[in-house]
């Protein structure tokens, strides 16, 4: 087929001249390597131009509140976008969840974590790692689950907090702390737990980790932004995005 | 402005730490700028270099070799805990072993100019009037080698005390261990309590203002000559 092959790039370049925009998305870190792959389809899809930012959502909030070049905020809680919201500095109506957070109990060493977690009653384990509460969505979870559990105040003199769920992560990969509540979608590739052993947490022992997305005010005629957060939604976009070991 | 009980435990901590940290690195960094200051040899190039890495790496870079190789799986862990020392991330200890290699060349480097700058001619007469080296060290070197002290100890402390990346990655942020003053302000504005960063930003600026001016200025020879 020598004719569509030809042709398929020339109705593409004619579709981005026509319409093509960029648009400057600041990303929560966690959702890092999904929307590497859900830009490259979206562009290849589309022909608009999407220019990622990853980083901590409390360091975008005070960003975008100090005028920073974003049209759209991929947060990775549900408060910051609605704060946003109330503060009038996104486009209304435009929040949506793109995500849903799984935890889990993880150890690099193989076979140390049990498939009903109940190695956090044995307590045979020096340090337990989990991401600050007060920051991160997930450390406010992983709380949640000790709580549940009875364990929160024994264990608390063996917590050792990360600044975020990433920090967290690499506490518990370097052997540092034997084991630590991290995100499912750090310890995922293809639909199994890559290394070490892990306990999927119910997800009726914590409140859900909701990922809200939101078109920021700067973000109100780009073209690109609506386009981006409609994909987003879609059902390629989502088959990535539960790829990673995120629900939606 | 009101500072919580967790500011000040911070505070307590983080004096506690640049204290001891520049304690240690003035007596480990002496020999270490001595050599330097006064060697022919060809492996001076090589240690200055090495001296002088922490100025080049980013500090997460710093902390995240510090948390693989004194982990578990590291040789400095190993060596630790051969030791019977235990593993050192998420420790005091910890700390202060990763704030000495932080600001080394914070301290080495002035005291090895200070040395430098001696010349041979007081060591000389030193020796022509029978001193001990010990002797020569203490009551000749370290008077003509003040100024040098001065700024290492001013450095080394400041550079400790604003140290944040390092602590970052080997911390794990525990309250009274490892929770230092920049931590905390991280916190603070990070869960968008920028009131509380403020007045904790505000007091680490006006006591490190404090504490250098004072230094500056009851050093003979660095303040009034200056």
């Amino acid at each position: 087929m020598p004719f569509p092959r030809l042709l398929a790039p020339l109705l593409l370049m004619l579709s981005m001249s026509v319409q093509a925009e960029e648009v400057s998305v600041a990303v929560a870190a966690n959702f890092t390597a999904p929307m590497q792959k859900i830009t490259t389809e979206f562009e290849k899809d589309t022909g608009h131009k999407v220019q990622l930012a990853f980083g901590a959502t409390g360091k975008f909030y005070a960003q975008i509140r100090n005028g920073a070049p974003f049209q759209m905020l991929l947060s990775a809680d549900d408060e910051t976008p609605a704060k946003l919201e109330r503060e009038g500095l996104t486009l209304a109506g435009s929040r949506f969840t793109y995500a849903v957070g799984s935890l889990v109990l993880w150890s690099a060493q193989p076979g140390y974590v049990d498939a009903d977690g109940t190695v956090l009653r044995q307590g045979g384990f020096k340090k337990i790692a989990l991401a600050n509460p007060r920051l991160a969505p997930y450390g406010k979870a992983a709380m949640e689950v000790l709580a549940a559990l009875g364990l929160a105040d024994t264990l608390a003199p063996r917590f050792v907090q990360g600044e975020n769920i990433t920090q967290t992560f690499q506490f518990v990969s370097t052997g540092n702390a034997e084991l630590g509540f991290v995100a499912l979608s750090q310890v995922m590739q293809e639909g199994r737990i890559r290394t070490g052993s892990a306990w999927r947490v119910p997800d009726r022992l914590h409140t859900p980790i909701r990922q809200d997305a939101v078109i920021l005010a700067t973000g109100r005629d780009n073209a690109a932004a609506t386009a981006l957060a409609r994909y987003l939604q879609g059902e390629k976009a989502r088959a990535i995005i539960r790829a990673f070991g995120y629900q939606i | 402005m009101e500072l919580s009980a967790a500011d000040l435990a911070a505070i307590r901590l983080t004096l506690e730490l640049a204290s001891i940290t520049t304690l240690l690195l003035l007596v480990l960094g002496t020999p270490l700028a001595w050599w330097l200051a006064r060697t022919r040899s060809r492996w001076k190039g090589p240690v200055a270099a090495v001296v002088a890495l922490p100025l080049v790496l980013p500090p997460t870079v710093i902390g995240f070799y510090l948390l693989v190789s004194l982990g578990p799986n590291g040789y400095g862990g190993q060596l630790t805990q051969a030791l019977g020392l235990g593993l050192l991330p998420f420790t005091f200890a910890g700390l202060v072993v990763a704030s000495i290699i932080y600001s080394l060349p914070f301290v080495v480097q002035p005291l090895q100019n200070a040395f430098a700058a001696l010349g041979d001619r007081p060591l000389e007469v030193a020796a022509t009037l029978r001193a001990s080296p010990l002797d020569t060290f203490f009551t000749v070197i370290l008077p003509l080698a003040r100024p040098g002290y001065l700024t290492a100890t001013v450095l080394g402390f400041a550079h400790t005390v604003g140290e944040f990346g390092v602590v970052l990655m080997i911390g794990g942020n525990i309250p009274g261990q490892t929770r230092v003053v920049s931590v905390q302000i991280y916190d603070h504005v990070e869960a968008m309590e920028y009131a509380q960063a403020h007045g904790l930003a505000l007091s680490m600026v006006v006591f490190s203002f404090l504490v250098l001016w004072a230094l500056y200025h009851f050093n003979p020879q660095g303040g009034r000559r200056g």
